[in-house]
């Protein structure tokens, strides 16, 4: 029963850290993406179509750890392996 | 809580099971097919054309405009190709604000086999403009000791495909789930409006990065043609 306890907080302390520490990259990342690319469209508005079509690209290149972090939280509280054997194994003793 | 719609069970009969997914997807094929029929059922090149050819033709034109944009080559070979996989996003991702409708986009099931399907139109379109040896040369371009990572980094986009638009569907139910629980005044319908724009630009991003990892297996004559252009 300890065992089961213990799965279950560390996996919400984990999602929880994961989402956290794994979010914070990538929002400076994408802040930096288009703060560049606000000034590339300032300094030359007839290439609007070309850096947003840019933009859009490395948006979604730089956002996909923030996505994965955001999946492994998902997982650890609503499918977690490792409690789905706690439970598994406690009902069968 | 059901956060697929892998999970919604409508029939089961023992040796195979309809989920939501299934249900969702040929049922918003069979709208595509059947609008698109009635539609180009009496096309005319009049001077007056009915509006549902007007949007047929802004959004065919739309992407071969894209499409241009991004190989520099003539759109019509990808068209069929990126095109149904935006036009099938889309619709997929802006239908899931109808009540009871699971979006078959949020279900990772459906994104990898969207994704598997760019993963090998890649070299089936590069092979259709060069050959073989010149398609197996790319992933020795640097130097040879590079061929690992290009080997690596050619699955790991597919996963990053199909995960990405998996993980901005799935978010958008979670959060609206969650804010049912926490406020269900007004917040989700704000939280839904907010998931319509996300769901139409992953379906941009997915359909636009198909479009550069196909363009990037193209043979590169045209690129060169560019770069000795002189400088404006």
């Amino acid at each position: 029963m300890e065992t089961v306890q213990l799965i279950g907080m560390i996996s919400v302390l984990a999602a929880g850290l994961c989402i956290a520490i794994g979010s914070i990259g990538s929002a400076i990342g994408e802040g930096m993406a288009a703060a560049a690319a606000l000034n590339a469209l300032a300094q030359q508005p007839d290439q609007g179509g070309a850096i947003t079509r840019t933009l859009f690209v490395s948006m979604a290149m730089i956002e996909s750890t923030a996505i994965y972090a955001f999946v492994v939280s998902m997982i650890l509280i609503f499918a977690n392996p490792f409690w789905e054997y706690a439970i598994t194994h406690a009902a069968g003793n | 809580m059901k956060f697929s719609p892998d999970q919604f069970i409508l029939v089961d009969w023992g040796w195979g099971r309809l989920n939501a997914t299934i249900v969702a997807t040929w049922f918003e094929m069979a709208l595509l097919v059947v609008v698109c029929w009635l539609v180009t059922r009496k096309l005319s090149s009049q001077a007056t054309i009915s509006r549902w050819q007007n949007l047929l033709e802004v959004v065919v034109s739309g992407i071969a405009d894209h499409i241009r944009d991004i190989t520099r080559q003539k759109p019509e070979p990808f068209l069929p190709f990126v095109g149904t996989l935006f036009i099938f996003i889309l619709t997929s991702n802006i239908l899931s604000v109808v009540p009871y409708y699971q979006p078959p986009t949020a279900s990772l099931s459906t994104t990898s086999a969207l994704a598997l399907c760019v993963f090998v139109a890649v070299p089936v379109f590069g092979l259709s403009t060069r050959s073989l040896g010149s398609y197996l040369h790319e992933y020795f371009k640097p130097t040879v000791f590079m061929l690992p990572f290009n080997i690596l980094g050619e699955i790991t986009r597919t996963f990053a495909l199909a995960v990405r638009l998996y993980g901005n569907l799935m978010s958008g139910t979670v959060i609206s789930f969650v804010l049912l629980l926490i406020m269900p005044l007004i917040f989700p319908v704000v939280m839904n409006a907010l998931g319509l724009l996300t769901g139409a630009i992953q379906a941009y991003i997915f359909a636009l990065l198909a479009m550069v990892y196909i363009a990037s297996a193209l043979k590169h004559e045209e690129k060169k043609v560019i770069d000795n252009e002189p400088k404006k």
